[in-house]
């Protein structure tokens, strides 16, 4: 059994369902995300559409972060789940250095690496992930990829020719799909982030990887006394972060 | 609202989007690379001048060469360690060792060749400084293993090679940063390694002789040459892929990254170039030391643009 997920772009209608379900599902602290819905506008007005990519992590048969974590901390299940031990992780980010696709982010709370696991604890007691559950139209679709009568498998085989992965050439061998993508959704180079141009906030960039008020120090001493607790404060500092929305290109 | 521009038809714009993380490999794996470049770089060059001449030429290079280097690797040492989220667990590495994964290869052989340096360094010191704790256990036994150091320096020189070159297999393994996708790192490690030890070894050099340091001036000549011929391909005729031609495109456009690579180019490269190539001839004491601080910082600058500026491409 080889799980796989399989976004239809032609049915998403961008509502964040999934975004959210993930959040709660796998608590995944604010200013980190296992799954975004990103929108991406085109064209000038009147001609203009607006399209929605939700992104994750793509769990690859040859995968680039498997292959550079020190202490196999991130490491394959039987059924292809690209999984993550954060007992075992030492937080070096040479993981978020080798996805392609940014997929991986620092957790602030315990400081290791983490990303989304289709949510293997769910699988393993026969549920589905949390985000498939949510999707109100079904445009997320998960199941075996290697099983030829599974909706996955059967939603590809329907759909071949327009069936595509992100960054192919990265020989990472994705297995998650989307249909209805296009290179102007799909390939990051293709669209542009302009200041001023975001609907509801105008962060591009933060400032810091994690809690800005975790030290080099608590590094060291949080395994013996804890971490602090965490709020939206000391995550989100967004005054000073909007200083730094330059930060990129 | 007006923006200023329009927007072209066919282009596409984010409007709706996470806030993506910044630089996460920052100024500490700089440091890293870099003092991991003198720690190797002092012994490979140290090596070829102690092929070259005689060791009464250099008479300070025995013990100097080990305690540099170890001082730079430890350096190395602690900053990889403080610069790991969970620095207590990086005995995983130890413990659970994944040999696919050039940090742990790396960092099983750095760890090896400081404890050898660290050795080297101590009987040097103590043979050179008879004086020092005389009555001293410990400093009597390293005393008695003075015979070791000769026979494990080879060793510890061809060691030197796969630990100065291996961050260039991590960057290689960093399949996100296309910048870092070329067998140009591995050569520009080893170049690297070259420049700042021959650098390094120039402040120690008052006293050798005229051909030792020439010697010095040549490799340094030699190291930053070829180095900067390489930035300078890589920085305008890099055709690697979209991704590492957009990164370059952004600093090529100026801004903060822009300025720090062209003074890094000037300070690391072109005054060292001239001086070393200068002092071929007549060696000057004051402007090698001049040119070997500036190819330690520039050196530095240039690491450092290298690591940050493909961090800073988006990637979904
Ligand atoms: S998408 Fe990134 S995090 Fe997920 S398996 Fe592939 S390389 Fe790893
Ligand atoms: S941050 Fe953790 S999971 Fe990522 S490579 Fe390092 S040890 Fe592995
Ligand atoms: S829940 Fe479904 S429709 Fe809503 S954003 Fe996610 S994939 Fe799209």
């Amino acid at each position: 059994m080889k799980l796989g997920f399989l976004v239809d772009l032609n049915l998403c209608m961008g509502c964040k369902g999934c975004e959210v379900a993930c959040k709660v599902e796998n608590e995944v602290p604010l200013s980190t995300w296992r799954l975004r819905v990103k929108y991406i506008d085109i064209g000038t007005f009147p001609e203009t559409s607006r399209n929605f990519t939700p992104l994750r992590c793509n769990h690859c048969a040859n995968a680039p972060c498997e292959r550079i974590c020190p202490v196999s901390a991130l490491h394959y299940l039987d059924n292809g789940i690209v999984n993550v031990d954060s007992e075992r992780c030492i937080g070096c980010a040479g993981c978020v250095m080798a996805c392609p696709y940014g997929a991986i982010y620092i957790d602030p709370e315990t400081n290791t690496a983490d990303k989304c696991t289709y949510c293997a604890h769910r699988i393993e007691s026969g549920m589905m992930p949390a985000c498939v559950v949510a999707c109100p139209v079904e445009a997320n679709i998960f199941g075996d990829i290697e099983d030829e009568t599974s909706h996955i498998s059967r939603y590809i085989m329907e759909h071949q020719g327009g069936v595509q992965v992100r960054k192919p050439e990265k020989n990472t061998n994705p297995h998650h799909f989307y249909v209805g993508g296009g290179n102007q959704t799909l390939n990051p180079l293709a669209h542009e982030r302009i200041e001023g141009y975001g609907l509801f906030n105008n962060i591009t960039h933060l400032k810091h990887v994690g809690d800005p008020n975790h030290s080099l120090l608590d590094r060291f001493v949080a395994p013996f006394v804890g971490h602090e607790k965490l709020d939206n404060k000391s995550l989100m500092d967004l005054e000073s972060q909007a200083q730094e929305n330059k930060g990129g290109h | 609202m007006d923006h200023g521009t329009a927007i072209e038809a066919t282009k596409a714009v984010v409007t709706l989007d996470v806030a993506l993380p910044g630089i996460i490999w920052g100024w500490m794996i700089t440091l890293n690379m870099w003092a991991k470049s003198i720690g190797t770089g002092v012994i490979l060059v140290g090596a070829f001048l102690l092929y070259r001449h005689k060791k009464e030429e250099m008479p300070n290079l025995r013990w100097l060469m080990p305690l540099i280097s170890s001082i730079a690797l430890n350096v190395f040492l602690l900053f990889t360690l403080i610069d790991l989220h969970q620095p207590l667990r990086m005995i995983n590495i130890f413990l659970h060792p994944h040999w696919t994964s050039a940090i742990t290869v790396g960092a099983w052989m750095a760890t090896l060749f400081t404890a050898l340096i660290t050795l080297l360094a101590l009987i040097g010191f103590f043979d050179q400084h008879p004086d020092v704790r005389r009555h001293c256990g410990l400093a009597k036994k390293i005393r008695g293993m003075s015979g070791v150091y000769e026979k494990i320096f080879p060793f510890v020189v061809v060691l030197a090679i796969p630990v100065t070159l291996y961050t260039a297999v991590i960057m290689a393994e960093s399949s996100a940063r296309e910048l870092w996708q070329a067998p140009a790192e591995l050569i520009q490690m080893l170049m690297a390694a070259f420049m700042v030890g021959s650098a390094t070894l120039v402040l120690i050099a008052d006293k050798w002789s005229e051909n030792a340091r020439k010697d010095l001036a040549l490799v340094l000549a030699l190291a930053v040459f070829f180095s900067f011929l390489m930035y300078m391909g890589e920085y305008f005729f890099s055709f690697k892929s979209a991704e590492a031609e957009m990164t370059l495109t952004y600093v090529h456009s100026g801004g903060e990254y822009n300025v720090q690579f062209w003074a890094a180019m000037l300070l690391g490269f072109i005054i060292p170039f001239f001086v070393a190539f200068g002092s071929l001839k007549e060696y000057n004491k004051t402007l090698m030391k001049f040119a070997a601080v500036t190819t330690l910082i520039g050196l530095y600058m240039a690491k450092d643009v290298w690591l940050k500026i493909p961090q800073l491409l988006p990637l979904s």
